[in-house]
């Protein structure tokens, strides 16, 4: 399968170290980052903001048909995180007992490999999250 | 033979990384039709430790890095060079520091580059970063061996080839550790290799003991007491490389330094030969319970061949709140541990060839 690699370098804050944005205006917290406050419309003011790398799973599914690039992974946990700040992001929940993945348990962000573009291409890194 | 006494460095802060799943010799022996009870006793390995799919040298290194720079309490911005030691990088060409220092938030203003000098790569980075911090061209270094250890299949090396990371920041302020003299022992010996697109290294059997590892070993720590002053009774603990569970207690009991000094740094057990980790992983777990005061002997091993020595004392800043990971290291090793047998093994470990 072929990936962008503009795809993959834009994205390296985001995935990398969870940098999205916050309302000046507002104060509301968006992940990942966004261009107009949709609260606030044009007087909004968004400026960047690094997400809390804790949080609670506020909903999980497990994956058992899996796209491609993923499939050797399967089956393998796929949920929503509630981060600290009430952001909440998609993520693959990774190194974590099954007996420990209920909805409410904490996680925290880990650094791991998301895909590799065939043999030669390039290796894109970012977020997953595990219970603690 | 070349020492240095570099006043006013030491380890600012430390952290080790080490995946969760485990297989065990005497499977990947049964696979093979060995002895599995006898392969683990002659190795003095029992277990080791496996990168999962998703990981690799580069994640394991951001892992550790990361802890080492919380326990450093320092700003990544301050962060002026960041080396990685490794055998097993994921890319061929492309500096997995800068990823490592991009995960950090240690980018723009810093210099960075990948080491190779099998295990004994990420001492090699300590080195490095002693000399910047001593001279002043960086405030902070970040040294890190990691590895996701190769060995063919049914090779003697896949017995005891682990996975994990050991991370150190190197400063001149509030260090946990200071670093009282470092002394290195180069030559060209070639007990173990791999040719540029060969996916497995090559050794030399018997004889990687005697004429590769012991003689580099020993004569590197002998090195360092001759120009330290020091002596094998002067330390409180000490951690050599290990790739397996002997070499380091026989290395121990030529220089005189009891079992007792060596088992806390003895990981290798475990979660097997973490290559350019091995050394640091070990002396991370020193850190985890040495009390100021203390001294440190550490000496890292690589084949081609060369060793690095480091004589560390041990400050009260070690005891300040947040200087030493959450977890140490021999909770990594005896916690959430999953294993997993060889089938599983080769899967995570990419060595089916039509994956």
């Amino acid at each position: 399968m072929h990936h962008s690699l503009p795809l993959v370098w834009r994205r390296i804050p985001e995935r990398y170290n969870l940098i999205g944005c916050k309302c000046e205006t507002c104060g509301t917290p968006y992940f990942p980052d966004r261009k107009i406050c949709p609260k606030c419309r044009r007087k909004g003011k968004l400026v960047k903001q690094k997400m809390p790398k804790t949080g609670t799973l506020y909903s999980f599914t497990r994956v058992h048909a899996a796209p491609s690039g993923f499939e050797h992974e399967s089956p393998y946990w796929l949920g929503i995180v509630e981060l600290g700040n009430g952001v909440r992001i998609l993520s693959q929940i990774v190194d974590s007992p099954e007996e420990k993945v209920v909805i409410g348990a904490s996680v925290t962000m880990v650094f791991r490999r998301i895909y590799a573009d065939a043999e030669e291409g390039i290796i894109a890194y970012g977020y997953k999250f595990k219970t603690i | 033979m070349q020492a240095t006494q570099i006043a006013g460095t030491g380890i600012a802060g430390y952290g080790a990384s080490i995946p969760r799943m485990r297989v065990r010799v005497t499977e990947i022996a049964r696979v093979w039709g060995k002895n599995g009870e006898q392969t683990a006793a002659g190795l003095g390995v029992s277990e080791k430790a496996v990168a999962g799919i998703d990981e690799d040298s580069c994640t394991l290194a951001v892992a550790a890095a990361r802890k080492a720079v919380l326990g450093a309490k320092i700003d990544p911005q301050n962060i002026g060079a960041i080396y990685i030691g490794s055998e097993s990088k994921p890319y061929a060409v492309k500096p997995t520091a800068s990823i490592v220092a991009e995960a950090l938030g240690a980018t723009p203003n810093l210099t960075a580059a990948d080491l190779e000098f099998a295990c004994k790569a990420g001492t090699a980075g300590i080195q490095a970063c002693m000399g910047m911090v001593a001279s002043g061209m960086i405030d902070y270094g970040l040294a890190v061996g990691s590895d996701t250890s190769q060995g063919r299949p049914g090779d003697a090396l896949e017995f005891s080839t682990g996975c994990g990371a050991g991370a150190f920041v190197i400063g001149a302020k509030d260090a946990i550790a200071t670093i009282d003299g470092t002394t290195s022992f180069t030559t060209d010996t070639p007990d173990f290799w791999r040719r540029q697109h060969q996916e497995f290294p090559r050794h030399g059997g018997r004889f990687t003991g005697k004429p590769a590892y012991f003689r580099h070993v020993l004569g590197c720590a002998n090195a360092l007491f001759a120009k330290t002053g020091f002596k094998a009774s002067d330390f409180d603990y000490a951690v050599f490389h290990q790739p397996n569970g002997k070499f380091p207690l026989e290395a121990g009991a030529t220089l005189g330094i009891p079992r007792e000094k060596l088992a806390t740094g003895l990981v290798t057990p475990f979660i097997g030969n973490t290559y350019s980790a091995a050394t640091m992983i070990g002396l991370c777990a020193i850190l985890d319970e040495a009390r100021p005061g203390q001294r440190i002997l550490a000496v890292s091993y690589g084949s081609g061949a060369g060793s690095d020595a480091f004589a560390l004392t041990v400050t009260e800043a070690i005891l300040e709140e947040g200087r030493r990971p959450v977890k140490r290291v021999w909770d990594l090793i005896n916690e959430n541990k999953t294993y997993i047998d060889y089938a599983v093994y080769v899967k995570h470990r990419r060595k089916l060839k039509s994956m």
